[in-house]
Parts: C-alpha cells; structure tokens; sequence
C-alpha cells in the first residue's frame, strides 16, 4: 500500500512574539494600568505625540513557513533540525493542539501523539490508576486499556508497585510506566517527540524496538529525535527543518549527511574568560574555536586558536597544548603541540593556530578542556576549565557508541573469530 | 481496526469533527472526573465525609441567623429543609463555578500536550461537583426522615431543575473558564461572585420576602430561578413560584449556556498558545 496518509499544503504558523517586558498572560490590571499611565502621559505633556513611548513592540515570528510534504502509509518519517527549527511547532499542529495559521493538513486515521512521557500522570494517584487515567487522555477506550493492562505492566516492569502512588516512584519507573501506556495505543499514524531522551540506554533500546515493531505493522510513524543515531536506525524518510523551512526531505542518509554537514558550518566558539587564568602575559589566546559542532565520537576535531600579542618586545616561540579531564575533573588525555614537534613564532598582532584530530575517540558525555601556551616550561597564559566540551553519540567504523558506561576514552580495534567447535570442520 | 477518519486541519475553520469526537472522547469525562474525586480525598482523614460536612454547617449557620434570629417566613416548613433544598443547588453551582473556572489552567500541561475537544475539563469539574451535590443530598433525606415530611407528587419533577442548574454551572463555567486562561485576574473574581452570590441568592431565605416590585429585577440572578425551582419540586404545595422571574432566570441561563459554549469554543483553539 502506497497511498498519502498525512498531506500538507503550504503550512504556516506564526505567533506574536512580544519584545520587552509583559508577562506570559494579559491581565486586566495591566490593561488598566497601562491606559491610566498613557491618559497621564498625555495631560501632563498634551502635545507629544502618543506614539513616542511604545510599551512593546510586537513583531511577527513564523515558526512554520509554507511547508508541504506527504507521507505515505507505513512510512516511518523522522523529523530533525536544530533547536528552534519548528519541529515541535509541526508535531503540536499534525497532534490538532494548535492550529495553523495558513495551510491545510489532510490526514487519514486515527493519530495518536506522545509529545511528552507521562501527559496527565497525576503523582497522587496509584500507578494502575494512572494507567487508566492516562490511557484514556491518549485517546484509549476503557475496553482496550484493560485488555492491554497486563502487556502495559509487564513492559513498565513496575508489577510489584502497581497500587503505589505514582510520586513515590523513581523517575526511571515514572518515566517506564509513561512509556508503556503509550506504546500500546494502536493508532494508524503515531506522532513521537524526543521522549527517549529520558530513560537509560537499555529501555531506550526497548522504546525503539517498539516503535520499530510500531513501524512493521503498517502504521506510520512521525519521529523527532536529536539522535542521529535513532533515526538513522528507525526511519526510513526524513524531513530536515531550518527555521521553520524544509531545508531537505528525502531519505534518511541523505537528509542526516546533510543535517551534520549544515552542523559544521555553525561555530563553536569558547571565550576562555571565565576559567582560572595564569601567564606572564606577553600573549592572550583570546579565543578557541571548536568545529563540528556537535562533536561526536570518533569524528574529526578541529581546534581553532586565536591568539593576540599586542605587547610588544621580541617575538617568543610557544607550543600549545589541550587538556582533557572528565566532568568530574580526572585528568584524562593531552593535545600538544610540541609531542608533534611543532612550536609557534609569535609575532605582533594576531595570530590563527590550528589543531586537528583525525578521530576524536571520547564517549559521548561532557568534558572540561584546559588551554595551555607556554614558552618552555613557563606559561605564557594558561586557562584551567576553558571550556565545557559537549561529545554526542557517533559511529565508529559500523557500530555506534551511545554510551560511555563510565569509560569515557575509546581506543579502536579490530576483531576477529576462529570456530573451534567439531561442526566445523564438516 | 476502525472505519477510516479523514480529518482536515485548516486555519479558522470550525471543525465538523468536534460534536462527533465530544462523543468518541466521553469516556475521558468519566474518566477525568474520577481522577478528580479521587484525588480531593486522598491524605485526608475523614475523606467524603467533608462532601456532608460543609453544607450541613452552613445550613445550621442560616437556620439559627435567618430562621431563629431574624425569624424569616419559612414557606410553612421546617426552616432547615427550606434552606437545605435551596443549597444543594446553590453549594452544587458554587462548586462547578469555582472548579471549573480554574480547570483549564490548572490542566495546562494537558493542553499543551494532547489534543481532545478542551470541553472536557471544564465539563468533568461540573460532572464532579454533581457527585458531590448527589452526596450532600442524602443529608436533605436525613433532614426530611428527622422532621417526618413526606414530599408530594412535584418530586418527581426535580431531575428537571438539576438539569437547569446543570445548565446554569456550565454556562458560567464555560465563560469564566475560557477567560481565566487569557486574563488570569479571574481567579480572584470567583470567589468574589460565590461569596456574594450566597448572600444575594435566596439560600438562607425563602424569595417571597423580597418586594414584589424587585423580584423581576430579583431574578435577572440565574439562580434565583434555579433554587425556586428546587423549592417548588421538594417542599410542595407550600411553596409558590413566581413565573415571570422563573422565565427571566430561564432565559439568562439558556443565554449563558449558548454564548459560553460559542465563547468557548472560539477561544479554544489558541488555549495551547496562550496558556
């Protein structure tokens, strides 16, 4: 079957965006007051045009412009983008929580949308209970919660706590027993925002197995993820959004290269400020570039040193070096520039340096980077906790690493088997 | 699986779908309203028992002030059955009102997240007031059992006058809910009307003290209507109503209840963007 379930003309969503002041609601008050003030402007200075003294301007924010696509039945469709890209602003106006402000969605099915784990749990309530009461907000009829119960609760694994109110629960079983009351919805077309973002890596493992077996069945899937890695392995089709435009639409491989390569282009720039700062001063490195941004495992690394030598005098000759250390602070490797054989002439003004690393094997996770320019053994300005360096998951050489499990630095290795068992050698 | 649903999102229009998945949705009214009760009650001692407690005193209150200290008519019944017959619709339309108002504010995170014709939950804060209203009238038995009246045939009638304030709770509810989203002032009117709605209604009085010549004025009050309603239907012959006030209350709650639903409806499609 190959005929269009969701069908988008030219969508738009704008919202007023207010600069200034104001509060997220109107109140009275303020309308009141804000009259009472502009009759007093006006008696006390009657010929000054009331135009002079604006309270906020308005301005106008798409966050959807003129988009258009098509899904097919049984497509499993992610959605990226950066942060602000319109991606939930999408889901929200496919789910009918918001409604467009020009444009037109046509959409055969049922749908049923999880923007977040757990809409409508309420922390009093038991954890059967909450089953119900939010199976029923999903859109679930009585009937069919109970005829999953047993399926839901196995899923969760939270058997032993079924009568305990759900605030009592670690965020782990909260964020389990919400999961399962929605995976089990059975809707033609499922609409999922980022909601494994939550969980650990094992249930995260389990949520996309379900949402792949989700996809086997014949229902379309819409997908958001910051995880290239779950939607390189769920969907097939994938819709790249920029700022409320398509950028891409195509196949996944396509959309996600394109995604990453748009990524590298955005700068990632550290102003080593903020970190303790020791030198005798004859040079500043005034800032550090990182590129890509996001880093990711095992991908190239490229850093950019800018550096300023207004002090005048004789040129020195430095090396620079980057230091790693985990969030916590244990030292865990080093980037010198002199273990390459390589130091810098410094002349006046301002110099580039750069630092390139083939594969950057860290585990996903965050990291505090030193900056070190020294002359020999003296520094020259040295910078402890530069910068918080953000590593998300990548690819190895087919595998992935989503996870450091406590061991943040990879090292690459090939693996080979040889068959011993009897069988073999018929 | 079910019949195939075809549904068109567009700005501005008035979905066709929304009556039709008001009923696809019913079961969450039950379902929102239970979450309801069944939180008012946890961690506390006495539980449901607050649902008697409350109106009982208030009825003891306005017997001993209206009845014994100031010696009001009392319609030729006991003066606690008159007052109670007039607050359990009275208690019954505070209760939504207060509750519905704050609904759709305090179920923001449903708003945001999950579509379902927003209704609902104003409906299920009146539907749970009901249950508590349906608790507090066995007190008004009890009190009917004590001072041995038997009610007359025009009992039979009062199904139709909880549907009237059923009509008048939601109609009001509807509106003050729809703008406590965009004006937040109206959390602070609410009480203010439920406190001098008591003393302007004839809870604790029966309405023929008031001058005949203001008692068309009297029943622009919705509820003037309604509890004379519920007066006229429990405490029989003795009690007189009054129809051109009862048709003007009619009025005003039909004309509630229309243009709160209409408000309501065109407020609700930007409750997500605004809340």
């Amino acid at each position: 079957m190959s005929d269009t379930v969701i069908k988008v003309d030219n969508l738009s969503k704008k919202y007023l965006i207010s600069h200034q002041q104001t509060e997220r609601y109107v109140a009275l008050r303020d309308v009141m007051a804000d009259k009472a003030k502009s009759l007093g402007r006006r008696v006390l200075s009657p010929f000054r045009s009331s135009l002079s003294a604006p309270r906020s301007t308005l301005e106008d924010f798409f966050a959807l412009k003129d988009v258009s696509f098509e899904i097919k039945r049984g497509d499993r469709v992610g959605i990226i983008g950066r942060n602000g890209a319109g991606k939930s602003t999408l889901l929200k106006v496919l789910s009918r929580i918001t409604e467009p402000t020009t444009g037109r969605i046509e959409i055969k099915g049922r749908v049923a949308s999880l923007l977040e784990v757990g809409t409508g749990f309420h922390p009093e309530l038991t954890g059967r209970e909450n089953i119900f009461l939010n199976g029923a907000i999903l859109g679930m009829t009585k009937a069919e919660i109970k005829r999953k119960f047993d399926e839901i609760v196995d899923f969760a694994e939270i058997e032993k706590f079924l009568d305990t109110p759900v605030k009592r629960y670690s965020s782990g079983m909260y964020v389990r027993l919400a999961f399962a009351v929605a995976a089990h919805l059975e809707p033609e077309i499922l609409i999922v925002d980022e909601v494994l973002a939550v969980g650990d890596a094992q249930f995260q493992k389990k949520c996309l197995g379900k949402m792949e077996e989700v996809g086997r069945e014949g229902r379309t899937v819409l997908f958001v993820s910051h995880n290239m890695g779950a939607i390189i392995t769920l969907c097939e089709y994938s819709i790249l959004l920029n700022s409320g435009f398509i950028e891409a639409i195509g196949l996944t491989s396509n959309v996600v290269s394109k995604y990453t390569i748009g990524e590298q282009q955005t700068e990632n720039t550290f102003l080593p400020e903020r970190g303790k700062r020791t030198g005798d001063g004859r040079a500043y490195i005034e800032k550090v570039k990182v590129s890509p941004n996001p880093l990711r495992t095992a991908e190239p690394v490229e850093f950019e040193f800018t550096i300023d030598r207004s002090h005048d005098g004789r040129d020195i000759q430095v090396e620079l070096a980057i230091a790693v250390k985990t969030e916590a602070g244990t030292p865990l490797f080093q980037i010198y520039s002199q273990h390459m054989g390589r130091t810098f002439l410094l002349r006046q003004g301002k110099t580039i340096i750069n630092a390139k690393v083939d594969n950057f094997y860290l585990a996903p996770g965050n990291y505090w980077v030193n900056v070190w320019m020294g002359a020999g053994d003296e520094p020259v300005d040295w910078i402890q906790n530069a910068m918080l360096l953000q590593v998300e998951p990548g690819f190895l050489v087919a595998g992935q690493c989503a996870d450091s499990r406590g061991y943040p630095v990879i090292v690459p290795s090939s693996w080979d088997k040889i068959d011993l068992s009897p069988d073999f050698l018929e | 699986m079910s019949e195939e649903i075809s549904l068109i999102i567009e700005a501005g229009r008035t979905e066709k779908h929304y009556w039709l998945d008001l009923w696809r949705y019913r079961e969450l009214f039950y379902f929102l309203a239970w979450r309801d009760i069944l939180v008012r009650y946890k961690q506390t001692v006495i539980g449901i028992a607050w649902a008697l407690i409350r109106p009982f005193l208030t009825m003891v209150v306005f017997t001993v002030v209206f009845g014994k200290l100031a010696k009001l008519p009392s319609e030729g019944v006991p003066y606690p059955i008159m007052v109670f017959a007039a607050m359990l619709p009275w208690q019954f339309f505070s209760n939504a009102l207060s509750e519905a108002s704050n609904s759709l504010v305090g179920n923001a995170n449903l708003i945001s997240k999950v579509y379902f014709p927003r209704l609902i939950i104003p409906a299920s804060s009146v539907i749970t007031s009901f249950v508590d209203f349906l608790i507090s009238g066995v007190i008004l038995v009890g009190l009917m059992a004590w001072y041995r009246f038997v009610p007359d045939w025009r009992i039979i009638t009062l199904p139709l006058f909880i549907g009237i304030a059923f009509a008048a709770a939601m109609g009001a509810g509807l509106w003050l809910t729809a703008l406590n989203v965009k004006y937040r002032d109206f959390r602070y009117i609410v009480p203010f009307i439920v406190q001098f709605g008591l003393y302007i209604s004839p809870v604790g009085f029966s309405s023929s003290i008031v001058p005949s010549r203001w008692r068309l004025l009297y029943s622009l009050n919705p509820m003037v209507g309604v509890i004379d309603g519920f007066r006229w239907a429990i405490l029989g012959s003795e009690s007189k109503i009054y129809l051109p006030g009862f048709i003007i209350s009619m009025v005003i709650v039909a004309a509630l209840l229309i243009t709160g639903i209409m408000y309501f409806r065109k407020t609700e499609k930007s409750f997500a963007d605004v809340i």
